[in-house]
Formats: structure tokens, sequence, C-alpha cells
């Protein structure tokens, strides 16, 4: 390629998107270009990095493509591809051979018969403590242990940064069951991560 | 209040949902407890934590493989 291309900040949105709608060809790989990378990364969160992550990026820029002329220039682009992208993953997630899901519990904490932690909590090291790229893959993995409904919860809200309202829609599920899955998704990633960050040596 | 209410209601004191006698509860109960100070530390955490894997210096640059993005573009003509 003989020049860098633009990033999805430095295009111009009102003229891009005036360019897709009329059809014109170089807009449409500029689009993919500029939003794909990001769209995987957020595929490969919820799928892994195998050819799933791959199918759910080509399906969500279909949906774009079709739902081009409905696009409202009040939201960014890169906004609406987002939240197209994350519903592609969900769909190819849902399509995906059901095992049965391992329950949370084990994960939770645990109570003595008088109401205290049974396995009392410790400071935690400061996450600057970890090198970053070791911080990051200590999540990743953790994350992945997570049961399949409290993981897509906690990779909606906390990572993907969608409302309860948006999560709740995407899932088809109230507004209370999101809140009551992501306090549990994150009591238990907190468990799976406490090995790693305790600050005391044990 | 004991340690295992005090971990129920800890979400919806982060998000600023207990009423303001629940509040205070919850509130003295961090004060006397360190083992749950700790824990709701550590909770604190865990979402800091999870924002770490969508850091855009750790994701970027991913590279797309070419026929992925041939194939959305193909698949682009087909839609017209």
């Amino acid at each position: 390629m003989d020049r860098p291309l633009p990033t999805a900040n430095e295009l111009d949105e009102t003229d891009l998107i005036a360019r897709l709608r009329a059809g014109e060809e170089q807009a449409y790989e500029t689009l993919v270009r500029a939003h794909s990378p990001r769209m995987l990364a957020v595929a490969r969160r919820f799928l892994g990095d195998g050819d799933d992550a791959h199918d759910a990026v080509q399906e969500a820029f279909i949906s774009a493509f079709r739902a081009m002329e409905r696009f409202e220039g009040s939201a960014r682009l890169s906004t609406w591809l987002h939240r197209i992208v994350v519903n592609a993953a969900l769909m190819k997630l849902r399509s995906r051979r059901r095992k049965p899901e391992q329950s949370i519990d084990e994960l939770l904490p645990t109570f003595l018969s008088d109401g205290h932690q049974a396995e009392p909590a410790v400071p935690w090291k400061p996450i600057d403590a970890l090198v970053r790229r070791e911080a990051r893959d200590l999540v990743r993995h953790s994350i992945d242990q997570l049961p399949e409904s409290y993981r897509t919860v906690i990779l909606m809200r906390d990572i993907e940064e969608l409302d309860t309202a948006e999560t709740a829609e995407e899932l088809g599920v109230s507004p209370g069951v999101v809140k009551t899955r992501l306090h549990r998704a994150r009591q238990a990633l907190r468990k799976l991560l406490d090995p790693q960050l305790r600050g005391d040596p044990e | 209040m004991t340690c295992r209410e005090f971990i129920d209601f800890l979400s919806a004191y982060l998000d600023e949902e207990l009423g303001t006698s629940r509040r205070r509860v919850f509130e003295d109960h961090m004060g006397e407890c360190p083992e749950c100070a700790d824990y709701l530390d550590n909770y604190r955490q865990t979402i800091a934590m999870g924002k770490l894997i969508c850091d855009p210096e750790g994701e970027l640059p991913i590279d797309v493989p070419e026929p992925l993005i041939r194939a959305i573009l193909a698949a682009r003509s087909e839609v017209g």
C-alpha cells in the first residue's frame, strides 16, 4: 500500500457517509479497513481467536451495509458499528452448540454461619505492579473461565461498556437479571484473580 | 449488617442505588470490617482490570487478514 489509510478518527464521517450512501466502492473499502481491526478485537473477546470471530465481523459488516440507509448521522459510525458487531457476536454465541453451562456457585464468596466471609479478602497488589501485558493475559484468561451467560454480561457491561438497558435488550432479559449476573460475574472474576493478586505472601 | 449482606449490596452501593439509611449502615460496616473494605477494593480493582483487555494500546494494531477484508467487500457487492 502506497499511503497509510486514515484512521477512523481522521475520517470525515459526514463525507464518508454520503459516499457510502451513494454506493461508492472506495468508500466501502475505506470503512472496512478503518473499522475492522477494532471490530475484530471485539468479536475475539466474545468468541476467541478462531473463525467464528471472522464470521461475526463479516456478518456485522453485511448488516451494516444493509442498514446504511437507516444510519442516523447523530451517532458516530464507530459507536454504531460497535453495537452491530456485539450483536453479531451474540448471535454467533447463540448458534454454537449449547453445552450445559457450569454453575457459577463455586466462584461466589462463601460465608460462615455468623455471616462473616469464610475466606476473608486481603488487599491486592496495585495493578501497576504487574506488567501490563501480563495483567491483560491474566484477565483475559480468567474471563474465559466464567460460565458463558456471566462472561457475556461482564464483557458487555464492563468491557464493551454498553449500559444496563442496552445489555438487557440485546440479551432479551430484564435489567434486574443483567444487574444480578453482572454482580455475580464480578465476584467470580475477583475470586479467579485473587490468587495472583494477593498482596501478602502465602 | 453481616459480611454476606455487605457483599450482596456492594454493586447497588457502587451504582449509588442504596437509600440514605441503608447506605449509612453499609458504610458503618465498611468502617468496622477491614475484610469487607478489602473486598470492596478488590471488587473495584476487578472492574478496572476488566478494562485493561480493551486498552487500545494493547489490542492495536490488529492485523485483519486480507482475505477477510476481501470477503467483506465481495459480500458488499452482493448486497448492492
